[in-house]
This record gives structure tokens, C-alpha cells and sequence, in this order.
């Protein structure tokens, strides 16, 4: 498997997701599993999936000592598996830039260079493929297409790819052409397409002119919370509080979220809104706030690590995902298993498998502040919904995911066969 | 000799339009005509109109000897009279004959039988008045809201002077009786209890369209057969449908109508008779007592009523709205007491249930929301709007019983104003025919004394109704 991100270090819902259907599919039994990350940490789980960094990959020979790659990449790596993946470079890429344990440098973000971290991600992939035996390849998301198409070269694997996002939920339409073809290039060269949502399931078919039978919905799950975070203390308090919490970007819709805010706090004045997160609307959202007058009830709080964010679901009463187009969505899974009830855009992946939330179109401010009044003032529909919820998150779990995943591997491999 | 009941039953709500919170207090029309008027029209078009066609037909082909019985919802009724003045004509038409029997039901389809017990005698007579002015047949037997029944409702029903009463033949509390008998209920043994037949009532609302019954396609004869073949013993069949049934759900190109029409002869052949539901009372003699400690209805597969009352959001619902009863049967306002009608509609709670499976199925097909969550938010708006108004009218801070007296105390000041007012005016009648006329006192006299006796009465009549009121309402608390 290709990814990306992978937790405790992760930016997006990718990483989330990448790590939820890795474990369940482990979960489903007799699956070894080889996940390729940019930049380990040395801190992610590793019981269920072999974790090879590619900042640790050697793509051109240096000759060190095993004491010294251990105290290098101890963490991440035994000397041992350097040394094999050393064995199968088949290029020299000593023209690049490389350091002293002749691997190229990530920084497993999406930074400015993120086509070359990508094409760069692609040649390790090459001695990866060519070290550890598979049966088939899985990438994750664009960013590992490259990757994917090279390894299925050199193995002859079948070669699936799994589409969190396209393009077109990023830029609401204006689609940057080098990732479109990147994207598109992906899914011809795939042997079986997984999307994360029918609504996504569309977009490569319609947008990517893919053929439909070979596109399959796998929709997303949730990883149970530990304890810990879901017996968080709730804070008493006198008002309710509505929460946003997600990147602030366009995709995800903020300012339909502050104009509904600005309807209810006309009328209800016992509410406070939250936005977590940053992005580049930032800044809009925060003249839009001074605009409509509610800065008193309307707080930011910046982006939020780790634990932070179950802090923040567990003070709130209600989250509000009202984004444009979300492929799928965990977070709303995530804030109805800490018993928060949601409010989706019928335009979210996520929308398509639940049925205990109160779902909106984006654009329809009146029916999102309707919606977000009801919450706050009926307490019944509030304990409806929370305790609904809950029960239905619990039937949502990635080992089902696995499971499918696992099916169409093997139909995908028999028809090879 | 079997006997066979059809009840057709006619109800439509007041549908609510979208209303956002921002409209409470600023917007006091609840209504989405528009809705109602093109529901109405063309279930009228494709079911009511042909249906009564279809039974006018029956009746006049069997010469009488067909008979049946429909209720009407106060609320349907005022639809039709609306929308669709045609369909009221046929109606009377059908009353005319005297062959079919119009049943009394609660106004607004509502649930007040569960939540209010004044509140569901006051809608009873409302509806009883409402047939009686617009058919002319005053209702004798009694079919509540979807059949909902339990021994406390019996005792109302009872006590409102009705003889009989129709409900379902619920398996659970039926166990091994057969519904094909009349029964009495347990607390109200005056109250004979007609109980519809399911299966026989399935094979046609069901079964009649559907090509996976193994009995497709059912046939008159067939199905007169069935009911010639039940015990000797067991003498009434009732046949429950919602009319729409016919023609709606049971389009008119399956031959719904034309079965229907063939009926009548198949049963003359196989000495079977139509009743109506009087007549059956009046016929026949009680078998047993059922009691029902726990309400049972028509609806979904638990043939209870979590239908309206399964979860919390219905049950807060209802909980307000009921709260203002007592309030709102106070007001005089005649637009506020007419919505207090509209919003009593079960059928508002109906589309808030969350019940999955086969059940959840028929709630989603003829709600007008998205989902369960849409219905209740948008109900507790308008009602959020609603209470606000009766708030006007009465403020909380008064409470039911000073309320209560306060308005005594104004009613009787009327009554005590308009009777002085009399005697004000008599007295200068006199005084003017005292000028003229010379012989005064006797006249003077005989018209003081009834004027006095007329405030007297008056007082003690309002004391006498209204008084016991807060008793009551405080010892069922």
C-alpha cells in the first residue's frame, strides 16, 4: 500500500482513513501488509502493517554500518531491511539530492514542491517494489498514483487505487490541470478503482470518463475512540455551543456557516459559535464575522492537535460540516461517537450511509440555521439524535470496509488470472 | 347468516409548509395549501369520486341491500368543502340513500383520545356537528383516530352516548378470539366493540395488486367464498380501509372498482348481507368483554401506537401541545382555536416517527419531509409560533385556575350587565308607559321579576360548567 499520511501525524482525513481500512482489513485475517508513508515518525501502530518509510528508502548506494543506520533510523527501520532494500536500487540517482544514507529527504506534508516530493516518492517506490514481494498494489489518494503505476510496472500486480478526493472537491471546479492529469493518469492505468462515496464514485466517472464497472463505492468508516477521549469532561455551561472543525478552506464551506449563524443569533442569543481549524479563508471568515456583528458569540480557535479536537467535540452541542463537496467525511462519524449530533451538506460522501443526522443543502443558510436552532432549543431532538447516533456509528466500523476491500482484491486478481 | 361491515375512512391533515425558526412570531399562517390543494384534488379525482360512483352503483343495482358505512375527518371534510365541493355532494348523496351510515371520529384525525380527555370529548362534537349540519345524519357509532382504543377510551365513548364502537382486531390482545364476534368492553359494558378483520381487510388493501400472493389475482367470488366458508358461528366480518385505497393505492386499472361492484351479487348468492355498523349493535348480542388495558390501534405491524408516541421527539411534541389545552379551550379567538384544530392532526406526529424496517417504509411514503428530523423541527417551529400566541392571550404568569376565575368573573359580569341592561330598559319602558298609561304596577312587576331570575340563572349556569373544571384537571394531575 501507498499513502500519504499516516496517524498520530496527520493533516487531513486521509491519514485517518488509510489507517482505519489497513487495521480492519488486518482484522479480516490472512493480509500482510507492506504501508508506504513519506516520513515515519517512529510513533504509528505498528502490529497490523510493515511500515517502510520512503525518506529511509536507499536509492543510491552508501556503505554504512548497522550501528550507525540504527541510531540513525532505528526507529523507523532495522539495518537489516535497509541492507535489502539496498540490494534492489536499479538506477543511480546520485544526481539528486541525497543524504548520507542515500535516501532522498520528505517532508510528508503537502508543501510547495509537491509534485517533485511526489515524483521523488515515485523513484523509491521503484526499489520498494522491486525488494518486498506483493500480490497486489493499493494507493492512496493522487499524491501515491505515480507510485503505484511504477511498482504495478515493474511487479505486473494489479494495481488499485483508492480515490479520498478528486480534484474537483478541492477547487470547487477549477481544476489544476497537472493534478488532473496525474489523477486521470492514475485511473486508467488501475486495474479497479475504489471511491469513498457514490457521490465521488460519480465525479471519476462523469469528470475522469471512467468506465463504470470498474469503480467500486467503499464507503469509509470509524475507528472506535478509546475511552479516554469519549469519557472526556463535559464542562457545564450556560450557553450552547455550535462547532465548525475542519481545514477553512473553500471546499469545506465556512461562510455558509457564519451567514447561519448570523440568522440564529438573531433570534437566539444563547448560543456561541466555534470555527476550529485554519486555512486560507481564514482570514475572510474573520472579517465576515466583524461584517455580520456577531464577533461576541463567534470564536476561532486556530488549528487544533491531537486531543484537542475531542476536547473542543466534547464541549459542543452540535457540529456543523456544511462543506461544498466532501467526498466523505469522518468528522461528523468522529463528533456522533462522542455523542455530539451533526448537522452534513447533503453534498458530503458521508451523507449517502447516514441516517441520524440533520442533513442541508450547502448553499441553504435558512435550513442549516433552522436546523441548528431546533438542536439547541428542542432537547428531544437533540437526545433523539445523540443517542441514535451513537448506536448507529457503532454498526459503522472499518472491518466491514476491510472486508470489501479484501473481495474485490481477489476479484480483481482472478481476473487477472 | 354472515353479516358484512365496509368501513371506508376519509381523512386528510392540514399539511405544514416550510417555516423556519426566524418566521415564529412574525408569521401566523401555518398551511401549505398548495399541497393540500393538489393532494386533495387528485385523490379525489382518482379515489373518492369513483369510489362513491362505484357505491352509489352498488347500492342501486342491489336494490339497498348493499350497505357500508364512512368516516370523515372534520379537517377532510373541510378539504372537500374547500377544493373539491363536488366530492361533498356525493357524500350526501350516499347519506341519502340510507344505506350508508357515517360514523363519528375525532376533528383533526387527532391523539387527544391518548393525551386530553376534554379535549377529545370537545373534538367528538365537533365533528358530530360538523356531519350532522353538512349530511344530515347525526353519527351513531363511533371509529376514533386509526382505531385507537384502550378501557379508559371505552369509558369516554361511553359516556358521550354512542352504543358501539370499531377498533382492530389486534392479535395481542385478541389471542385465541376470533374478531368475527361482537364484544363489549370490559369497563363500558354498554359499549359493544365491532373489531375489524385484518386478514380479510389485508387481502384486498394489500394482497389485491400483488402479484407474489399466492392468490393473485382475487376474484369476487373468491373472495365472497372465503367469508361464506368462515365458522357458522362467527357472523360479522368488518372490512376496514382507508378509501384511497381504492383507486389511489389500488389503482383503477387493476379492477379494483369493477370486483367491488361484483360483490354484491356474489354475496346474495351465498346468503351472505351487508350491515351497517348500528345495525349490528342493535342485532346482535355481545359474546364476551375484551379488555384492553394498553391502547391499541390500526397502525404498523405492532398494531399499537408508537406510530405517534415511539420516541421522545413525538412524545415532546405532544407533550407541549397538550400542555396549552386548558389554555387554548379558554381563548375565543376563532383563528387560534382553529389552527389549535390543525396542529392537533396525528398525522404530524406520524411523520416524526424513526421506526426502521417495513414500518419506516409507509411513514417516509406519505410524509412531505426528508427525514423524521425535518418533520419534528418543523412542527415544533410552527408550534413554538403557536404557543407564543396563546401566550399573548394568557400570559404563564397567571395560572389555569386563576385564569379560570378570572374569565368567570367577566363571563358573569356580562350575563349580570346585559340582564341589568334589561331591567334599564324595561324600567323605561315602563316609566314612558307610566306617562300614558295609568295603570303601571302590575305591569312593572311581572317584568322585573323574570329579568332577575334570568342574571341568577345565568350565574349559576357558568359556575356550574366551568367550576368543576379545575377540580378535575387537578386531581388528574
Amino acid at each position: 500500500m501507498f499513502g500519504w499520511e499516516f496517524p498520530p501525524h496527520i493533516l487531513g482525513g486521509l491519514g485517518t482513513a488509510s489507517y482505519g481500512l489497513t487495521k480492519g482489513m488486518h482484522n479480516n485475517g490472512d493480509m500482510d501488509i507492506t504501508f508506504v508513508i513519506p516520513k515515519p515518525w517512529g510513533d504509528e501502530e505498528k502490529g497490523f502493517a510493515h511500515i517502510i518509510g520512503a525518506n529511509c528508502t536507499p536509492v543510491a548506494w552508501r556503505d554504512v554500518s548497522p550501528e550507525y543506520i540504527e541510531s540513525r533510523i532505528g526507529k523507523v527501520m532495522t539495518p537489516q531491511m535497509y541492507y535489502d532494500l539496498r540490494d534492489h536500487i536499479y538506477a543511480d540517482f546520485n544526481y539528486m539530492k541525497l543524504n548520507d544514507l542515500g535516501c532522498i529527504e520528505f517532508s510528508g506534508r503537502y508543501p510547495d514542491n509537491l509534485i517533485e516530493e511526489i515524483n521523488n516518492y515515485s523513484i523509491v517506490a521503484g526499489v520498494i517494489a522491486r525488494t518486498i514481494p506483493c500480490d497486489i498494489i493499493h494507493s492512496h489518494d493522487w499524491l501515491t498514483y505515480p507510485a503505484g503505476i511504477h511498482a504495478k510496472n515493474i511487479t505486473g500486480k494489479p494495481l488499485v487505487i483508492h480515490v479520498h478526493a478528486t480534484d474537483f472537491d478541492r477547487s470547487r471546479g477549477n481544476v489544476n490541470p497537472t493534478v488532473f492529469a496525474i489523477e486521470k493518469d492514475g485511473m486508467e492505468n488501475a486495474d479497479h478503482i475504489l471511491t469513498v462515496s457514490n457521490l465521488t464514485r460519480r465525479t471519476v466517472i462523469e469528470k475522469y470518463g471512467i468506465s463504470p464497472d470498474k469503480v467500486t463505492t467503499v464507503h469509509n468508516a470509524v475507528i472506535p475512540l478509546s475511552d479516554d477521549l469519549l469519557n472526556l469532561p463535559r464542562r457545564e455551561k450556560k450557553d450552547k455551543v455550535i462547532t465548525f472543525l475542519g481545514r477553512i478552506t473553500m471546499q469545506k464551506g465556512p461562510e455558509y456557516f457564519v451567514e447561519a449563524a448570523a440568522k440564529v443569533l438573531q433570534k437566539n442569543k444563547n448560543v456561541r459559535f466555534v470555527m476550529a481549524g485554519s486555512g486560507d479563508k481564514m482570514d475572510d471568515m474573520i472579517r465576515l464575522v466583524a461584517k455580520r456583528g456577531i464577533a461576541d458569540r463567534f470564536h476561532f480557535t486556530g488549528f487544533l492537535r491531537g486531543n484537542q479536537v475531542y476536547e473542543m467535540l466534547a464541549d459542543s452541542d452540535v457540529y456543523v460540516m456544511p462543506s461544498v463537496s466532501e467526498p466523505f467525511g469522518i468528522s461528523p462519524l468522529e463528533a456522533m461517537e462522542m455523542g455530539v449530533p451533526s448537522i452534513i451538506s447533503k453534498q458530503s460522501g458521508c451523507a449517502e450511509i447516514l441516517d441520524n443526522v440533520i442533513k442541508t443543502d450547502y448553499w441553504d443558510i435558512d435550513a442549516m440555521a433552522d436546523a441548528m436552532h431546533a438542536l439547541t432549543s428542542y432537547p428531544s431532538l437533540h437526545k433523539e439524535l445523540r443517542d441514535r447516533g451513537i448506536e448507529e456509528i457503532h454498526g459503522i466500523t472499518w472491518e466491514k470496509a476491510g472486508k470489501k476491500v479484501i473481495d474485490i482484491y481477489k476479484k480483481v486478481i482472478a481476473d487477472r488470472k | 347468516m354472515k353479516n358484512v361491515c365496509f368501513y371506508f375512512k376519509i381523512h386528510q391533515p392540514y399539511r405544514l409548509k416550510r417555516y423556519r425558526f426566524f418566521d415564529i412570531g412574525n408569521d401566523h399562517y401555518y398551511y401549505d395549501d398548495f399541497a393540500d390543494d393538489e393532494i386533495i384534488s387528485r385523490l379525489a379525482e382518482v379515489s373518492y369520486l369513483p369510489m362513491c360512483d362505484t357505491l352509489l352503483e352498488m347500492i342501486k343495482e342491489s336494490n339497498g341491500s348493499f350497505k357500508c358505512s364512512i368516516s370523515v375527518s372534520g379537517t377532510a371534510l373541510e378539504q372537500l368543502q374547500q377544493y373539491v365541493p363536488e366530492c361533498i355532494d356525493k357524500l350526501r348523496a350516499l347519506a341519502q340513500t340510507g344505506c350508508v351510515e357515517f360514523l363519528s371520529t375525532t376533528f383533526s384525525h387527532s391523539l387527544a383520545s391518548l393525551e386530553d380527555p376534554e379535549e377529545f370529548i370537545r373534538e367528538v362534537k365537533l365533528e358530530n356537528d360538523l356531519i350532522t349540519n353538512t349530511l344530515g345524519i347525526k353519527p351513531k357509532t363511533f371509529a376514533n383516530t386509526e382505531l385507537i382504543y384502550d378501557d379508559d377510551i371505552a369509558m369516554l365513548i361511553s359516556s358521550m352516548g354512542f352504543k358501539s364502537c370499531l377498533t382492530a382486531g389486534a392479535k395481542h390482545v385478541l389471542g385465541w378470539k376470533s374478531p368475527n364476534y361482537v364484544y363489549k368492553a370490559a369497563t363500558a359494558p354498554s359499549l359493544k366493540l365491532l373489531l375489524t378483520n385484518d386478514k380479510l381487510s389485508d387481502d384486498i388493501a394489500r394482497n389485491f395488486n400483488n402479484p407474489a400472493w399466492p392468490e393473485y389475482p382475487l376474484n369476487a367470488d373468491t373472495y365472497m367464498d372465503w367469508i361464506a366458508a368462515l365458522p357458522e358461528e362467527e357472523q360479522v366480518v368488518n372490512l376496514y380501509f382507508s378509501m384511497d385505497t381504492f383507486g389511489s393505492f389500488l389503482p383503477a386499472n387493476t379492477g379494483i372498482f369493477q370486483f367491488m361492484r361484483a360483490l354484491p351479487r356474489f354475496a346474495a348468492e351465498r346468503n351472505i348481507v351487508f350491515t351497517t355498523p348500528s345495525e349490528v349493535t342493535a342485532k346482535m348480542k355481545a359474546v364476551g368483554e375484551l379488555s384492553v388495558p394498553y391502547p391499541i390501534s390500526d397502525i404498523d405491524e405492532a398494531r399499537d401506537v408508537s406510530a405517534w408516541k415511539g420516541n421522545d421527539l413525538q412524545r415532546e411534541a405532544l407533550s407541549k401541545l397538550y400542555g396549552v389545552a386548558e389554555r387554548v379551550s379558554l381563548c375565543t379567538d376563532r383563528r387560534l382555536k382553529q389552527d389549535w384544530e390543525y396542529l392537533q392532526s396525528s398525522d404530524h406526529f406520524y411523520y416524526m416517527s424513526t421506526k426502521n424496517m417495513a414500518d419506516g417504509a409507509s411513514h417516509a411514503a406519505f410524509s412531505p419531509y426528508d427525514s423524521p428530523f425535518a418533520a419534528f423541527t418543523n412542527y415544533m417551529n410552527v408550534l413554538a409560533d403557536f404557543l407564543v400566541r396563546v401566550e399573548e392571550q394568557y400570559p404563564e404568569s397567571i395560572d389555569n385556575e386563576e385564569l379560570n376565575s378570572l374569565l368567570l368573573t367577566i363571563r358573569n359580569q356580562a350575563s349580570e350587565i346585559s340582564a341589568l341592561n334589561k331591567e334599564v330598559s324595561t324600567l323605561r319602558a315602563n316609566n314612558i308607559e307610566e306617562l300614558t298609561v295609568v295603570e303601571e304596577k302590575p305591569a312593572k312587576k311581572s317584568v322585573k321579576a323574570p329579568a332577575k331570575g334570568n342574571s341568577v340563572k345565568a350565574e349559576k349556569s357558568t359556575k356550574a360548567t366551568k367550576e368543576p373544571k379545575p377540580a378535575k384537571k387537578k386531581a388528574a394531575k
